[in-house]
């Protein structure tokens, strides 16, 4: 039957310059095959070695692309057109020019990163652009877990972690980069033995310190982008910071209980975490996720969407987590989402910044990074080694356990009376201001609230804080009651 | 070189505008002459890539183009290229684009920021698909 064959104008070149054929065939594939029997080099314009369509070369037999029809085995018939369309495609990308110096994937990196490699957004220019870029992750905890297994398989070529810490048996709820295998161990290197695991082809960077004022410029010096982990507001000040100095991308994730919040603060393209929380709260007022607790999948969640937005920081991708706060809740399972916007007054990102280099974080926050904070006044305390000491020699005393129910029914020191710390002012009528009174908690700090905030409703009996809460009893005095 | 008149160029410029902050495309008509191509008409085509994509990427979809093919066809022309803006980032063709182009087509691309069209250039690719060159636009 003789058939139509137009041909488009880049491809008339390989045909003598003609733009139409006409051709005896049943099939659209024989078709082709009459048209590039005599115009060869048209073939590998076409066709690739596999004898296959080449991707970007559609043919269509009158309106319908023959891919979705029976492909090459398609009929023809009498007066049928068969045109080859190329595909169009384009656009802009910043950085064009980069794609020259970038690393080259092994066929042992195409294979492994092919789900990625078959989208467009990333394709083999956005993978190597991958394993062309540096994470600094501050912390290997909740966050830095699924931080550095994301990144880490998804083929970023040099990750550095920071910790300091090592791996403990209350970890293990949430930090999945961790195993049980590493307790007891330094945290970076069961990370890196992780991650190398994870992934061969990348090159892990340990750094085993706390980051502080002197090291963090030093540090971030050397890292595209920085991830912070951490869970406490003197070193989140500390990245915001060094990040603003540095002009690296800050990718910003936090966790307590069921609540998570994440951003990118990048202060070039938006708003840093100052400009969001320009002071830190008073110490103790928020309580960190040891005191309050977290849902061991919470930082999963948080931490995925962190690594996500830093790959899309690397893939140049638009809509990132820029002048963006999302708030996760994960018990009623809802996202929310508010607007930030730059500070112009901001202190360290704004227009006429008072901070131009690292300041003392610690004395900013007023507190330590590391240990629980320190209530204002004086406050008489008791080591757990000697609350047993008084307790066996029958000294008259009551003890008080301001923890929540739910931790009293975990372990309780025995013979103690449990009165919630939000509870302690409105029942205070029920510790006798006759008796000498030791108050505890899990670690201490709510224990010392209780304390003060008695005093301060009038409460006229002596209060003595129990230092290190039930955990130093378990750990000084009676290893039955389980440690939480 | 590439003909094209003042209003296919203001047409071009004004589908930049229009479609800002995404990037816009469209087909170029007309013919082959033995010095370059001839624009008689532009042929407005909506962006197919989808909503995240479109401030950076175009998409002609094959339907589309064999749509203003057989279009050019009944008129008595023929697609001699491609038109395409680039939102907040210069008249000149990217890396992807060079990757997704093919010989002999002209591409026209226009810088779009806000509400103004920039500048308007033309280019060609190189026979072995290495680069562009530059095409003189011969404004008629």
């Amino acid at each position: 039957m003789p058939v139509t064959i137009t041909i488009p104008a880049p491809l008339r070149q390989f045909a003598a310059g003609q733009s139409q054929f006409v051709v005896e065939a049943k099939t659209a594939g024989e078709a082709l095959d009459q048209l590039t029997a005599t115009h060869s080099s048209l073939r590998r314009h076409l066709f690739n070695d596999q004898n296959a369509l080449r991707n970007f070369v559609n043919v269509y037999l009158n309106d319908e692309d023959i891919r979705h029809a029976s492909g090459p085995a398609t009929p023809v018939k009498d007066g049928d057109t068969i045109m080859i369309v190329p595909s169009i495609a384009g656009g802009a990308v910043i950085e064009s020019e980069v794609s020259q110096s970038l690393p080259e994937l092994s066929n042992e990196e195409i294979l492994r990163y092919s789900r990625h490699l078959i989208m467009p957004e990333v394709g083999m220019q956005g993978q190597r652009r991958l394993k062309a870029a540096s994470v600094l992750m501050i912390g290997t905890g909740g966050l830095g877990a699924p931080v550095g297994m994301y990144l880490a398989a998804a083929g970023v070529g040099r990750i550095g972690i920071v910790d300091f810490d090592v791996v403990e048996e209350s970890n293990l709820q949430r930090q999945i980069i961790h195993g049980t295998k590493d307790l007891g161990r330094r945290k970076i290197e069961s990370a890196r033995d992780r991650l190398r695991d994870i992934n061969p082809h990348i090159e892990i960077e340990t750094h085993e310190s706390r980051l502080t004022s002197q090291n963090a410029m030093r540090l971030f010096r050397n890292y595209d982008i920085v991830v912070d982990g951490t869970d406490n507001f003197p070193t989140r000040y500390l990245v915001n910071d060094a990040c603003v100095l540095s002009g690296k991308p800050n990718v910003y994730g936090s966790i307590f209980r069921f609540e998570g919040q994440a951003s990118v603060f990048w202060a070039e393209k938006g708003a840093c975490y100052r400009c969001l929380y320009p002071e830190p709260p008073p110490p103790g007022l928020v309580p960190s996720c040891a005191e309050g607790g977290v849902l061991g999948v919470l930082p999963g969640i948080v931490g995925a969407i962190q690594a996500n937005e830093t790959i899309k920081i690397i893939l140049g991708a638009q809509d990132l987590l820029i002048n963006r706060l999302v708030l996760f809740d994960a018990w009623t399972m809802k996202f929310r989402e508010f607007k930030l916007r730059k500070d112009p007054k901001c202190p360290v990102c704004g227009e006429q910044p008072t901070i131009k280099e690292l300041i003392d974080y610690e004395e900013f926050c007023g507190m330590a990074a590391h240990q629980a904070p320190q209530p204002e006044s004086k406050l008489e305390e008791i080591t757990a080694t000697e609350l047993n000491a008084r307790r066996l020699r029958g000294d008259p005393i009551q003890i008080v356990d301001v923890r929540e129910p739910h931790e009293f029914e975990i372990a309780r020191i025995p013979g103690t009376k449990l009165i919630p710390l939000g509870h302690v002012v409105s029942r205070m009528n029920e510790i006798d201001p006759e008796v000498e009174t030791i108050v505890h908690c899990k670690g201490g700090v709510r224990s010392a609230k209780a304390i003060e905030a008695l005093k301060r409703a009038g409460y006229q009996g002596k209060l003595i804080n129990l230092k290190g809460g039930i955990t130093a009893w378990s750990e000084d005095v009676d290893p039955r009651v389980p440690k939480y | 070189m590439i003909r094209i008149g003042t209003q296919e160029l203001e047409e071009i410029r004004a589908h930049g505008v229009r479609d800002y902050p995404y990037e816009c495309c469209g087909l170029l008509l007309g013919r082959y002459s033995s010095d370059g191509k001839i624009v008689s008409e532009t042929y407005p085509i909506s962006n197919a890539r989808e909503e995240s994509a479109k401030r950076n990427r175009f998409l002609i979809t094959p339907e589309e183009l064999m749509r203003g093919e057989r279009y050019a066809m009944r008129r008595d022309l023929e697609v001699v290229g491609f038109y395409h803006s680039h939102p907040d980032s210069p008249a000149v063709p990217s890396q992807y684009d060079l990757e997704h182009a093919w010989p002999t087509y002209s591409y026209i691309i226009v810088s779009t920021i806000a509400d103004e069209a920039k500048d308007l250039f033309s280019w060609e690719q190189e026979p072995d698909r290495s680069r562009f060159n530059q095409e003189e636009i011969k404004c008629q």
